[in-house]
């Protein structure tokens, strides 16, 4: 399946940053551009510093950065380490299916192979 | 339930995920091709090019299993465990662990085989060890094609944690 190219620790950092829901939510708000952690707290009935908590996390494992020229340092979303944890986990459903269809086959296979067994048996025992 | 060739997917509980998937035969032969060496590497081997070059399975309480795949460029994948519950053909309850785990701590997994009117319902459940871990396997898309633009990622994010993220943000 070739999960080589990234560390398991950078992708332990992506899913647990991944696995909690304002997490997420913060990531779809910055999937449609940059922000500044106000207007990231402003859906949530959150203070600003739980907030910042929450993105320090996602600053951590990659998922976003922070403009230091502007002012208001609006956080931007980094959709490569989503990417590959994404590229990982399609690895392995693809897999499962791959070899579903195989086990389809050779259960068809078996079938068959059964099949033929019981009616030498028979012809066998008409003799 | 007796869709063939459908693989579902589903959550269930805290820590578990769990795989369904219908085969067109009897029970008997499905147990077969999951336990015997001989038959599990005609088809339990991943993407076209790997092989699975070590298959020990486990076959009774306590015995160690262990599989090695082999890529087309040499890279290697092992995991293994040990069974705990084996009760053929219907049921295998075995830990799991990769050499190079994408999850954190080892999971559970449960096999059963149920058959009704010559097919064979196969339900592989995960049992991960936190709910972290889980979540981390789950909310993480799995549908084709690679390559992820925002738009998508953005559907992905919002949609399946609604509930959850309502919740914690305290809104209605």
């Amino acid at each position: 399946m070739g999960y080589g190219q990234m560390s398991p620790n950078r992708l332990d950092a992506t899913f647990a940053a991944l696995a909690d829901p304002t997490r997420r939510a913060i990531l779809a708000r910055l999937a449609s551009g940059q922000a500044s952690v106000t207007e990231l707290a402003r859906p949530f009935a959150m203070s600003q510093p739980a907030i910042s908590k929450h993105l320090r996390v996602l600053e951590r494992a990659g998922l976003i950065s922070r403009r230091r020229d502007a002012q208001r340092r609006p956080r931007r979303l980094e959709a490569k380490p989503l990417a590959q944890a994404t590229e990982w986990l399609e690895r392995y459903r693809q897999f499962w299916e791959g070899n579903f269809q195989r086990l389809d086959a050779l259960l068809d296979e078996l079938k068959t192979d059964e099949r033929n067994a019981r009616k030498k048996k028979r012809k066998r025992a008409k003799r | 339930m007796q869709n063939t060739g459908t693989l579902k997917l589903e959550a269930r509980g805290d820590r578990e995920i769990v795989m369904t998937r219908v085969f067109d035969a009897p029970r008997k032969l499905v147990w077969d091709a999951l336990t015997k060496p001989g038959l599990l590497k005609r088809w339990f081997f991943g993407p076209p090019g790997w092989s699975l070059i070590v298959c020990e399975v486990a076959l009774h309480v306590g015995a160690a299993y262990r599989y090695v795949w082999r890529g087309p460029d040499g890279t290697e994948m092992g995991m293994g465990g040990v069974c705990r519950e084996f009760v053929p053909p219907e049921r295998a309850v075995c830990t799991e662990k990769f050499d190079n785990p994408w999850y954190p701590g080892d999971a559970l997994v449960t096999t059963t085989l149920v058959e009704q009117a010559g097919k064979t319902t196969l339900t592989l459940s995960v049992l991960y060890q936190s709910r972290e871990a889980r979540e981390a396997v789950l909310k993480t898309p799995m549908e084709h094609g690679v390559a992820m633009g925002y738009d998508r990622l953005a559907e992905l994010l919002a949609s399946p944690p609604a509930q959850a993220a309502g919740k914690e943000a305290g809104a209605p």
